[in-house]
C-alpha cells in the first residue's frame, strides 16, 4: 500500500440550491439565479476563501427528476441547468486555487470532445481541472441521444451484466481522453524558423484506441495540458464502480453510511487497486457527506426537519446525511481521515445556509486543531493531491 | 453618446482569432501562444475594447495532413471551442461570442445544452457557425465514424439545426416562477419537452436549459455553394464569406439578400460579413511593403510547394518553389494527398485550376512561390489608418457586405493598431458605434428580436 497522504483534504459538491430537494426554499437561496454566471462563481470564490481543495459540478444530461431512473412531472423542485464543463470554465478566470471538476456523461457522449474540453479547462485554470465521470442507464437519457438503447442494469446485483458493460465502457472512455492528452508531448511545439516547422510531428501520436464501442484514431487537436493529465474523478457506491475509481481514476469518492463501513470500502477499492496494477500508485478517496450546519445541533435537526416537511418526505440520499455543529463535522472528518480517507466532498443541504458555515466555522474549527491548511501552497489540483505530473505514455524515455 | 443620426450604414466587426493555417505568421518574434487563455482574452479585450460585434473561433475536428503526414508548416492545434468561449464570457461583458460547431460529428441535444448554457453565462452573446463535413479521415476521432454520405452533409445540417431550434423553442422563458412561500418551482410541468423525428434523428423529452437571454445562439453559416446559399437564406442570421473583392462581394450580397424575400425574410434579418486581412502603415507605401513582406512570410518555399500539391494532388517535393510551376498535369483521383483541409474542396476542377495558373504564371513570368503569393492571397485591406478606414466603408457602402470579420495575422496582438487608429476613424465617419447599445449580439448585430415560441 503506497505511503499515505498525511493531508486532509476537503471538496465541496454543489448541485442546484444544494443538495436538499427544498433548500431552493430556504432564505437567501436564489433559485431564480441558477442559471446565471453570478451564481456560481460567488459559490466558488466563497469556497476558495475557505481554502477547499475543488469544487465538483453535479451534471446530468436529462432534466433533473426526483426519481432515479425515470422522468417525472414534478413542478415544486428545481428544474433546468447549465452544462456543468462550462460553468467550470466560465468560473476559472475568475477564480486562482480551487480545483473544478465538472461531470462528464460518458455514455453518450463523445472521449474526443470531452477530452479537449477538460484539457481546455486545464489552460483556462492554468492547472485547476478534473473530471467526474458517470455513466449513464436511464432510458430518458438514451432518447436524447437517440443513438442507441439504454442498457439495462440491475444495482441489486452486484456483478450485473448491463453494469459491467457500461463501467468497462467507461474505463475505455477515460483511456482514450487520458491517451488523447498524452497524443501531444510537452514540447510539441518547436517553432523551429530554420525548417519552417511549428510541430515536431514526430511528438505528435495516434492513439489508435480500438474498443468494443468506438475506436478514436487521434492525435488530439489540443496539446498536452498543463497538469499533463487533469485529475480524472468518479463516484461509486459498489463493487463495478470500484474497480472503475480503481483502474482507471486520480480521485475516488465513496459513500460510508457509518463510521464502521469506511475500513471495509477501502479495502475493497485497494484491494481492486492492487488487481489492475495500481497497487503501488496514489490513489486519495473521499468520503461524501450531506450535511446541515448550524451553531447548535438541535437547530441543525431543525432545520433539516423543516426541509424535510417543505418537501413532503424525508431527505434519502445515497450519502451519510449529518446534522450537527462544525465541531461535530470536524469530529467526523477527523474520524474518516484517520480510518484511510483522505478527507471528504461535502454536499451542502442548503448552499446558502451551509457553504458559509463550512468555510466560516468548519474550516478555521480544523485549522484549530492544526488539521487544515491555511493557506493554497500548491499551484495545480494534481500537486494538491500529492500526485505527481505523470510522464508522457508516447514520450521516448 | 453617438453623434448624428445613422444617415449611412453601419458596419459590424468581428475579430477571428488566428487560424491554423498560413495566414497566421507564427514565426514573427511578437507571435505568442495559441493555447493559452492568456492569448484568447488579450484578443477578446481589444475587441471588445474596440467595441466589435463578436470574436469568433474556428474548429477542426482532426489535425491536417499532407501527404500521410501531419502538416506541420502551419499553427498546429487548438482548444476547445465551447470551453474557451464560456471563459471569455468570464474577462469581457459586451462582446459577441462566436464559435465553429460541426453538426456532423455532433449531437443536436448535446449542442442545445452546450449552446444554451453559453448563452446564459454570457448574458446573451452567444453565436453559432453551423458547418458540415462528412470525411471519414475526421470520423476517425469519433464513435460515429465517417459514415455520412457526401450528399447527406446538407441535409443532416439542416435536420440538425431544425432540431436545436426545437430544443431551444422548447422552453419559452416565463416557466421558472421559483415561489418560494407557495413551494412553485415550474410553472408547466411540461416545460422543455420536445420530439424531433427526422430522417437523420429521432429524439424526445425534455430539454434541460431553460429559455436562454437571446432565445437561441445567432446562427451563422460558412457555405457558399448553391445549397449552402439557400440554407443560409432559409435560417441563418449572418453569412461568413470569402468574397473579397469588391464586385464579387457585391454580386454574392445582392443573390443572397435577393433570397430572403421567398423565405419570409427582410434584408436586415441576414448580414453578410466577409473574411478579410489588414497590413496598416504610416504611408500606402509603407503599409505596400509590409504587405509584401508578410506575404512571404505566409507563403516560404516549402509553403508554396505544399499549396502547390494541394491542386496537384501530387508529391512535388522534388520542384523548386523558385522554379516554374510543373509541366505535368494534376493527379484526378478519388483519394487525395491533403486531409482534414476545407480548400481541397475548393478545387473543384483541377486540370483548369492548373491551366490558369500556368497561364498567369507564364504571363508574368512567376515562380511557384510568387504565383501561389498571388492565387492564395485573401481580400486585404492595406494602407494608411485612414485609407483602410474608407476602404472599409466604401465596401459596405457599395452593398458588398454588412461588415468584415477581420483575421490578424499575428496572436495575439494583431488587432491592437487596428482597435487604435482605424476603429476611432470610422467612429468619425458615423458608421461604427462608439458604445455598445445593447447588451446581446442579436442587438450587437441589429437582428430582428425572435418571437416568443408558443408552447402547446
Amino acid at each position: 500500500m503506497p505511503s499515505h497522504d498525511p493531508a486532509l483534504h476537503l471538496a465541496l459538491a454543489l448541485d442546484g440550491t444544494g443538495w436538499h430537494p427544498a433548500s431552493w426554499r430556504e432564505p437567501g437561496a436564489r433559485p431564480t439565479e441558477l442559471l446565471s454566471a453570478a451564481y456560481w462563481t460567488e459559490l466558488v470564490q466563497e469556497a476558495e476563501r475557505g481554502l477547499l481543495d475543488l469544487v465538483t459540478l453535479e451534471d446530468a444530461m436529462a432534466l433533473q427528476s426526483a426519481h432515479p431512473s425515470r422522468p417525472d412531472d414534478r413542478t415544486d423542485q428545481v428544474r433546468g441547468r447549465l452544462d456543468s464543463v462550462l460553468v467550470a470554465a466560465r468560473v476559472a478566470p475568475l477564480t486562482r486555487h480551487i480545483g473544478l471538476v465538472p461531470t462528464v456523461q460518458v455514455t453518450h457522449t463523445e472521449p474526443f470532445h470531452a477530452s479537449k474540453a477538460i484539457a481546455t479547462l486545464d489552460y483556462v485554470s492554468t492547472g485547476r481541472a478534473g473530471v467526474r465521470v458517470r455513466v449513464s442507464a436511464r432510458p430518458d437519457e438514451a432518447a436524447l441521444f437517440g443513438r442507441r438503447d439504454a442498457v439495462a442494469i440491475d444495482r441489486t446485483r452486484p456483478d450485473d451484466a448491463g453494469l459491467t458493460q457500461l463501467f468497462a465502457e467507461a474505463a475505455d472512455y477515460v483511456e482514450v481522453m487520458r491517451r488523447l492528452w498524452d497524443s501531444w508531448e510537452d514540447d510539441a511545439e518547436i517553432r523551429d524558423a530554420a525548417t519552417g516547422r511549428f510541430v515536431d510531428r514526430a511528438k505528435l501520436h495516434y492513439i489508435d484506441f480500438v474498443g468494443e464501442r468506438f475506436s478514436v484514431r487521434g492525435p488530439s487537436i489540443t496539446p498536452r495540458p498543463p497538469q499533463g493529465q487533469p485529475l480524472v474523478t468518479a463516484l461509486a457506491h459498489q463493487t463495478v464502480p470500484y474497480r472503475l475509481v480503481a483502474g482507471s481514476t486520480d480521485l475516488g469518492f465513496v459513500t460510508p453510511q457509518d463510521p464502521g463501513r469506511t475500513a471495509a470500502i477501502l479495502a475493497e477499492v485497494r484491494a481492486e487497486q492492487a488487481a489492475a496494477g495500481r497497487g503501488a500508485e496514489p490513489l486519495p478517496v473521499l468520503g461524501d457527506v450531506v450535511v446541515f450546519l448550524d451553531e447548535d445541533a438541535a437547530a441543525a435537526a431543525t432545520r433539516k426537519a423543516r426541509l424535510d416537511e417543505l418537501a413532503g418526505a424525508e431527505l434519502h440520499s445515497d450519502a451519510l446525511v449529518f446534522a450537527g455543529t462544525p465541531a461535530q463535522l470536524a469530529d467526523l472528518v477527523q474520524e474518516w481521515h484517520a480510518a484511510g480517507l483522505a478527507g471528504v466532498r461535502l454536499r451542502p443541504g442548503g448552499n446558502a445556509h451551509d457553504l458559509p458555515l463550512i468555510t466560516r466555522a468548519l474550516v478555521p474549527e480544523l485549522q484549530r486543531r492544526g488539521a487544515f491548511r491555511t493557506a493554497y501552497a500548491e499551484s495545480t489540483l494534481r500537486e494538491r493531491f500529492g500526485l505527481a505530473r505523470p510522464a508522457n505514455r508516447y514520450a521516448a524515455v | 453618446m453617438s453623434t448624428g443620426t445613422r444617415a449611412r450604414k453601419q458596419i459590424h466587426l468581428a475579430a477571428h482569432f488566428p487560424g491554423v493555417n498560413n495566414t497566421t505568421v507564427w514565426s514573427d518574434p511578437a507571435a505568442g501562444s495559441h493555447i493559452e487563455f492568456s492569448s484568447f482574452a488579450h484578443l477578446a479585450r481589444t475587441a471588445e475594447r474596440a467595441k466589435f460585434d463578436f470574436l469568433f473561433l474556428a474548429e477542426g475536428l482532426r489535425l491536417r495532413e499532407q501527404n500521410g503526414l501531419v502538416y506541420d508548416l502551419d499553427v498546429v492545434g487548438r482548444p476547445d471551442t465551447f470551453t474557451v468561449l464560456a471563459a471569455l464570457a468570464a474577462v469581457t461583458d459586451r462582446l459577441g461570442l462566436a464559435g465553429t460547431i460541426n453538426s456532423t460529428f455532433n449531437e443536436p441535444y448535446e449542442v442545445a445544452r452546450q449552446f444554451a448554457t453559453l448563452d446564459h453565462l454570457s448574458a446573451g452573446r452567444a453565436a453559432w457557425n453551423v458547418v458540415t463535413s462528412w470525411d471519414e479521415f475526421t470520423g476517425e476521432n469519433f464513435r460515429r465514424g465517417g459514415f455520412l454520405a457526401q450528399d447527406q452533409r446538407y441535409v443532416r445540417a439542416r435536420e440538425f439545426l431544425a432540431a436545436t431550434a426545437t430544443l431551444f423553442d422548447s422552453w419559452s422563458g416565463d416557466e421558472i416562477v421559483a415561489d418560494q412561500a407557495s413551494g412553485v418551482f415550474l410553472r408547466d410541468p411540461d416545460a422543455g419537452r420536445f420530439a424531433v423525428h427526422s430522417t437523420q434523428f429521432d429524439i424526445s423529452g425534455r430539454f434541460a436549459v431553460p429559455r436562454s437571454p437571446q432565445g437561441r445562439p445567432v446562427i451563422f453559416q460558412a457555405g457558399d455553394s448553391e445549397e449552402g446559399r439557400e440554407f443560409a437564406a432559409a435560417g441563418a442570421d449572418a453569412i461568413f464569406t470569402r468574397h473579397g473583392t469588391l464586385e464579387a462581394g457585391k454580386a454574392f450580397y445582392a443573390d443572397v439578400k435577393g433570397r430572403l424575400a421567398r423565405h419570409g425574410r427582410t434584408p436586415d434579418s441576414l448580414k453578410i460579413l466577409p473574411a478579410a486581412t489588414f497590413v496598416l502603415g504610416d504611408t500606402d507605401a509603407d503599409a505596400q511593403e509590409k504587405a509584401d513582406v508578410i506575404r512571404h512570410q505566409q507563403v516560404s518555399g516549402q509553403t508554396a510547394i505544399k499549396f502547390l500539391e494541394q491542386l496537384w494532388n501530387r508529391d512535388l517535393s522534388s520542384y523548386d518553389p523558385d522554379g516554374p510551376l510543373p509541366a505535368e498535369d494534376p493527379f484526378v483521383g478519388d483519394s487525395h494527398i491533403a486531409r482534414g483541409r476545407a480548400s481541397v474542396r475548393m478545387h473543384r476542377d483541377p486540370l483548369a485550376t492548373a491551366r490558369q495558373w500556368r497561364e498567369l504564371a507564364e504571363a508574368k513570368n512567376l515562380s511557384i512561390r510568387e504565383l501561389i503569393i498571388q492565387v492564395t492571397g485573401r481580400q486585404s485591406f492595406i494602407g494608411t489608418p485612414s485609407a483602410v478606414a474608407a476602404a472599409l466603408d466604401e465596401f459596405v457602402q457599395a452593398q458588398a457586405s454588412d461588415g468584415f470579420i477581420l483575421v490578424p495575422h499575428i496572436t495575439p496582438g494583431g488587432l491592437d493598431e487596428f482597435a487604435d487608429t482605424v476603429v476611432p476613424l470610422l467612429q468619425e465617419r458615423g458608421v461604427f458605434r462608439t458604445e455598445y447599445e445593447g447588451t446581446t449580439l442579436r442587438e450587437h448585430l441589429d437582428l430582428p428580436p425572435l418571437p416568443t415560441p408558443r408552447r402547446g
